[in-house]
């Protein structure tokens, strides 16, 4: 692990000299530092944020995950003829890429709140709460970058396939899920509807982050099997392991993939 | 302290209760009592069975002065035009499933007052049948909250008239303020709070107001039913959360006047269920999971001047639409200009969104609030108004919060 880490270091170091992260976040920053002053800071604020937070951070997560991939092939290359495992090799690869730009977008998020001192306060918790889930969906979404990217030689069509994974499960999955929703809707469609949100990641995020904010109160609405998902601590806990598996199966295969690979 | 004077010139000296005499119940006192006398209920904790008052009198209660039920009766029942009873502190009368069992209850009485009390773990506390000209003001009154079958209501009005009940804290009860059949009550700056069904209950009682009182987190609101000329004005109406809550539900009046009430982190708002030539006017409608929900049977019912802030929806319809006129009210979502400058927006608001009309085909569907599907949708209804649900539309929407001003 000591190996992975010393190759973390030269990747953190070349991040922070590329510049670019600190602008991603510094953009973030000044949209974050906007809102706050005039949407005066409250839960509407964070509503936006939500939203920032939720479609920006897998779309950026995706495509610096297949560019990084690629753009690192032949370093990759050449320190696989050093005598370092591949385990050690992908570690390092993939967190040097993962956890600069997850520092970068919830650093960018939460600077603001920061200096207008709205952390400690009743937004406090739920900030945290919107920064882990930042980053945890950079995480996420840099596994699936890698998933991808490492199965792809092509670089266009890579970056391609990871838009088109973004704009789906962004977009798409929800209009169909909504479809579906609506034409069984004289059914018990409740624990469907749950199982497709638990396919999607951003689904995921999102309500999870719901949770916190306006929406609760129309929570109360709904059936008693939402109700006892997303109103209790177990159900949350539920929400985040449903999560962390997305995390780790995309990890799994693209290190498998990484270990077989014939560069 | 002038009238309390001139109470002991004119009825003599008090009767004294306390536990070591000269009267050691307040049962003994009350038979001993001319009319009109002043009973003192001195520190101590009285056991004694149900006690009647039968004669006009006052009870007046010292600090720790607790008339206590052990769990087994009721405990004070008055039978007599004007009585007073005052800091007392009534407790523990136990639960009864076969009777109405009331701390203190007043039948067939008038002019009474009934002021600065204490309720503890009573099933029913305050219960007035057939009372006339009566006042129940700033008593404390603290059930212990159970199933709903195992407590009563806080303050219980059956049948009476002219009866104010003013600047009351209940909590923990069924109904933390119940009236039925009554006409002339004036509810006025009580708290209601923390019920286990309603904060309010209103059933069959015209010619009624509420005012300034702050309902908040019972079990499922304030339901104002089956009434004629209601005012309700100056309420606040908060955080009542959960399947079947709402703010407040109107089912079946006629006539209601809603002025300057706020409604805040409901489920829903309001909740009319044939509100029959309602007018609301000047209210708040903030963070609520829906603002305004109008069944069908909702006839002419008008909204004016409201103020619809943060509502994840702001009004939702079932059926096919509904009769009700809104006019002149500000509401967030509301993205048109105003070229002129006269204050009212130029092109009409629609607040029924398509998407809520999606929830109201498949509830679970709200799981996709705030997804980028979903505001997109909103986006192409905006777009494309050919979308947007007709019928309910505001024709002058206001492009200025009414109550910006005044916070």
């Amino acid at each position: 692990m000591t190996v992975a880490l010393r190759l973390v270091r030269p990747a953190l170091r070349e991040a922070v000299r590329g510049r670019w992260l600190i602008g991603l976040a510094a953009a973030l920053a000044l949209a974050g530092d906007l809102l706050i002053r005039f949407g005066g800071g409250g839960d509407t604020t964070l509503v936006s944020l939500l939203d920032v937070a939720l479609i920006v951070t897998p779309l950026a997560a995706l495509v610096v995950g297949t560019m990084q991939v690629h753009n690192a092939r032949e370093v990759t290359e050449l320190l696989l003829a050093q005598p370092v495992t591949r385990g050690n090799l992908f570690a390092g690869l993939y967190l040097g890429t993962a956890l600069p730009l997850a520092a970068a977008l919830t650093i960018g998020l939460l600077a603001p709140f920061v200096w207008h001192g709205l952390l400690i306060g009743p937004l406090g918790l739920r900030l945290l709460a919107l920064g882990g889930v930042t980053a945890l969906l950079t995480l996420v979404g840099t596994a699936l970058a890698f998933a991808i990217a490492l199965r792809v030689d092509d670089r266009v069509r890579a970056l391609g396939i990871a838009l088109a994974l973004w704009l789906g499960a962004a977009v798409l999955w929800d209009g169909v899920v909504l479809l579906l929703a609506l034409l069984f809707g004289e059914r018990a469609i409740e624990v469907p509807l749950l199982v497709a949100l638990a396919l999607n990641p951003l689904d995921l995020a999102r309500v999870l982050l719901l949770l916190g904010t306006d929406a609760a109160a129309l929570f109360g609405y709904t059936g008693a099997v939402v109700q006892h998902t997303m109103g209790t601590a177990a159900g949350h806990a539920a929400l985040i392991t449903a999560l962390a598996l997305w995390l780790a199966l995309p990890l799994c295969f693209a290190a498998k993939t990484f270990n077989k690979k014939d560069f | 302290m002038p009238p309390m004077m001139l109470l002991l010139l004119l009825q003599g000296p008090p009767l004294v209760v306390s536990p070591t005499g000269p009267y050691t119940s307040i049962g003994a006192a009350v038979t001993a009592a001319p009319p009109g006398a002043i009973i003192m209920v001195r520190a101590g904790r009285y056991r004694e069975p149900t006690v009647t008052v039968d004669r006009p009198l006052t009870l007046q209660g010292q600090p720790g002065a607790i008339l206590d039920g052990e769990g087994r009766r009721a405990l004070l029942i008055v039978h007599a035009d004007h009585v007073t009873v005052r800091g007392l502190e009534f407790t523990n009368t136990g639960t009864a499933y076969t009777e109405d069992r009331a701390a203190l209850r007043v039948a067939d009485a008038k002019d009474c007052h009934i002021v600065g009390n204490r309720f503890d773990a009573t099933f029913f506390a305050i219960y007035l049948a057939a009372a006339e000209d009566c006042v129940v003001a700033d008593n404390v009154i603290a059930g212990r909250p159970g199933r709903e079958a195992a407590t009563g209501n806080g303050v219980h009005l059956w049948s009476s008239r002219n009866i104010v009940v003013r600047g009351n804290r209940i909590s923990g009860h069924r109904d933390g303020i119940y009236l039925e059949f009554t006409r002339h009550a004036d509810v006025r700056d009580n708290v209601s709070e923390g019920n286990v069904r309603y904060g309010m209950h209103f059933m069959y009682s015209d010619s009624s107001a509420y005012t300034g009182n702050t309902f908040r987190a019972n079990g499922s609101g304030v339901a104002v039913m089956y009434t004629r000329a209601v005012d309700m004005t100056g309420n606040n109406f908060i955080s009542n959360r959960g399947a079947a809550a709402y703010g407040l539900l109107l089912k079946e009046i006629q006539d209601a006047r809603l002025f300057a009430n706020t409604f805040r982190g409901n489920t829903v708002g309001l909740l009319a269920d044939g509100a029959d030539r309602a007018l609301v006017t000047s209210n708040r409608f903030e963070d609520n999971g829906w603002a305004l929900r109008l069944l069908g049977s909702t006839v002419s019912a008008q909204f004016t001047g409201n103020t619809f802030r943060r509502n994840s929806f702001d009004v939702a319809v079932n059926g096919n639409g509904t009769s009700a006129t809104f006019s002149g009210n500000w509401w967030d979502g509301y993205h048109g200009w105003d070229l002129d400058h006269d204050g009212v927006g130029d092109v009409p608001y629609h607040p029924v969104r398509l998407f809520s009309l999606l929830v109201e085909r498949a509830e679970p569907v709200l799981l996709l609030q705030r997804s980028l599907f979903v505001k997109m949708l909103d986006a192409a209804e905006r777009a494309l108004p050919v979308l947007t649900p007709a019928g309910v539309s505001d024709s002058h929407p206001l492009m200025r919060a009414p109550d910006r001003g005044s916070r």
